[in-house]
């Protein structure tokens, strides 16, 4: 099959990725939203996890071995 | 109303600090984003299938054309529905680590036997469905059995799970929608979430079959990892990492194997019931029989990969736990906590609530409710949503294909054009998915119905194994003592159950029989928890059908000759020859290295 799963899987989460740093840079200092998660900007890092794992599928998609 | 687990809380007479610092889940745009972008993308790739979908085998069995990682990921996504994520979890509150008996005693061993001894007569049979493989390998009668209770039962766990969807969406946002009014009904959040994922599902795999089911599932596993870890590590961070939580626990959570010597430890199960029940009878009866797993191995590209298809999966499968278990043990340790400003639900049966029930299958959502801000909330319930779909997606694509194989052109309308099955399975789809929906409402309106319904499929279920067992690897077993061994071990099943009981009076105690737990012939013996009733169940079912399978097979004459049975038994099929493999890629190598691992995890948490 000539349809490569990689693709969305990274689009998806690069998307992820993007959305929730975005969004974690935007609410910067916000310490009401983040009493939940202790106090700790959740969003931004998690963001840049999820942008690291969809880019690093991406790459895998354009660059790796075709499936 | 006692509904909000919020307002469960404050009917809980906690300490008004307690409650007050309690979080609700209140979704905002970047939310709904997250959620909008995974339905556009899972709807994206059924479409973008939609042009491979050619002939039948490419929307029943994805063409056999699939990679391992694929395919092996989908196997243990097929697996991971809502059940598996919030029943975990509300074990790992109740059972501590015992819980990973689920994992590295019953999953682990049973997914490297099928990849090493029986995916070689699955795959290398070219049987479309594990039925059809009965079918080749014993005759009509017994495909017949397995194929009707096969579906019954995966269209109506399809609609237990998605029951269980909407009403914990309708527990968690019932404050925050009103219900709307369409062509003179009343629709409730329940039933709008459950027009929503179905509408989805029933998209993606009109589209793409098959393979939609897949990707779509391997989508999930990566949105499961990724939306819930955020969990894990908060918890753990919070209460001061692995040995913070484990200080807040009861003494036996700690242990797996520790405290199995007796029925004296919190799964009220020793440990034969719980090798042989669960690690042997249980769990190589759903990992290698259901056709559910089975089907995604099946779809692999060539033998190698489909015999991989499985190890691939018992690698994350073994570290499930961390995600799934360590939430529920996080929070009873809060719930043990003082001022931890969490605390688990209480059950939302009031009378039970009374006595201080937990309602452990809220662990995930307060948990998520709890320490996820707006955007990483979006995230995990998203994940949630996908576990749903993608587990509804799982059973349709079961459902469809021994519908249209099993029983429609078996019994039904045989000679027909492929395109012609084609379109029967697109209907099978939809119809599969309606019915599903109907085993929901009915789910909704009695518990009853829906528990009788899962013993009974418990009491049919119990002793396949041993049909396949020696099937596969006695080439004398015959059609009859294949049939009449199932018939007794399930007829076994329903006895021992209608014997037992799942609790043991203490002296003077008068128990109060309830039909459903057991007892309802004569209560002739008492085990300490419904698993051991449950583990003890399947044992003596798989040791009924294995034994009645040797005898009327001795008694009965073979009707298939050694050349029909090439290929379906172990002794008659010739050997792999994995020679152009290179050496680190062979299953059982592979095998040995995941069971090694097992292993050592076993020992490690003892």
């Amino acid at each position: 099959m000539n349809f490569d799963l990689r693709l969305p899987i990274g689009l998806l989460f690069s998307v992820f990725g993007l959305v929730l740093t975005g969004y974690g840079l935007a609410t910067k200092g916000d310490t009401a939203l983040y009493e939940k998660s202790l106090g700790i900007n959740m969003n931004l890092w998690w963001g840049l996890v999820l942008l690291v794992f969809g880019l690093g599928m991406l790459a895998f998609a354009k660059f790796g071995k075709k499936a | 109303m006692l509904l909000n687990p919020i307002d469960l809380l404050a009917a809980a007479s906690l300490p008004v600090a307690e409650v007050a610092g309690t979080p609700r889940i209140d979704l905002h745009a970047v939310d709904y984003g997250i959620l909008g972008a995974y339905i556009l993308v899972v709807i994206g790739i059924g479409f973008a299938l939609k042009r491979y979908m050619k002939s039948s085998s490419d929307f029943f069995l994805s063409g056999r054309s699939i990679p391992a990682w694929v395919t092996g990921l989908a196997f243990l996504s097929a697996n991971l529905g809502a059940q598996e994520v919030i029943g975990m979890a509300a074990s790992g509150a109740k059972y501590g680590i015992m819980t990973s008996h689920f994992y590295w005693v019953g999953a682990i061993p049973a997914m490297i036997f099928l990849a090493v001894f029986m995916m070689p007569f699955y795959y290398g049979s070219k049987a479309r469905s594990v039925p059809e493989y009965l079918k080749m390998r014993f005759d009509e009668k017994t495909r017949g059995l397995n194929s009707i209770s096969f579906a019954v039962m995966t269209v109506a766990s399809s609609g237990v799970s998605m029951h269980a969807l909407s009403a914990m969406i309708e527990l968690l946002f019932k404050a925050y929608f009103k219900p709307v009014h369409f062509l003179g009904m009343e629709l409730g959040i329940y039933d709008i979430s459950m027009v929503i994922t179905s509408a989805v599902v029933l998209a993606y795999v009109l589209k793409g079959g098959l393979t939609s089911a897949i990707y779509t599932e391997v989508l999930q596993f990566f949105l499961i990892v990724l939306g819930f870890a955020p969990l894990v590590i908060l918890g753990l961070h919070n209460l001061g990492g692995w040995d913070g939580m484990m200080a807040k626990l009861p003494e036996k959570f700690g242990n797996s194997w520790k405290y199995m010597g007796t029925t004296d430890n919190p799964m009220g199960v020793e440990w034969f019931g719980m090798i042989f029940g669960l690690g042997f009878v249980l769990s190589f009866g759903y990992w290698c029989t259901d056709f559910l797993v089975v089907q995604r191995a099946m779809a692999a590209k060539s033998m190698g990969d489909a015999r991989r298809t499985p190890i691939i999966a018992a690698v994350p499968k073994m570290l499930f736990p961390l995600i799934v278990i360590v939430p529920g043990m996080i929070a009873l340790a809060l719930t043990k906590t003082p001022g931890s400003g969490y605390a688990i639900p209480l059950s939302s049966n009031p009378v039970e609530a009374a006595k201080g029930a937990l309602d452990y299958n809220l662990v995930i959502p307060s948990l998520i409710a709890h320490y996820l801000p707006t955007g990483l909330l979006g995230l995990a319930l998203t994940a949630l949503m996908a576990s749903f779909m993608s587990g509804m997606a799982g059973n349709v694509t079961a459902f469809n294909t021994v519908w249209t194989y099993d029983i429609y052109q078996s019994y039904i309308a045989k000679d027909k054009t492929d395109a012609h099955y084609m379109w029967m399975g697109r209907v099978a789809t939809v119809v599969g998915i309606l019915i599903s929906i109907a085993f929901a409402y009915v789910a909704r309106k009695s518990d009853n119905i829906m528990d009788l319904l899962q013993l009974v499929f418990g009491f049919v279920n119990a002793p396949l194994f041993a049909t396949f067992l020696l099937g596969m690897f006695w080439k004398r077993a015959t059609g009859h003592g294949a049939f009449y061994g199932l018939l007794c071990g399930t007829l076994a099943a329903a006895t021992f159950h209608g014997l037992t009981y799942p609790a043991i009076a203490a002296p003077g105690e008068v128990l109060e029989l309830v039909g459903m737990k057991g007892a309802w012939i004569a209560n002739k013996h008492g085990f300490t928890s419904g698993m051991a009733q449950n583990f003890w169940l399947a044992i003596v079912a798989w040791s009924t059908c294995f034994f009645v399978t040797i005898g009327v097979s001795l008694a009965t004459r073979r009707t298939k000759t050694d050349a029909e049975l090439t290929g379906l038994v172990y002794s008659l099929t010739e050997k792999i020859r994995q020679e152009d493999e290179p050496f680190w890629k062979r299953p059982a190598v592979l095998g040995c290295v995941v069971l090694a691992v097992a292993v050592i995890l076993n020992i490690y948490f003892r």
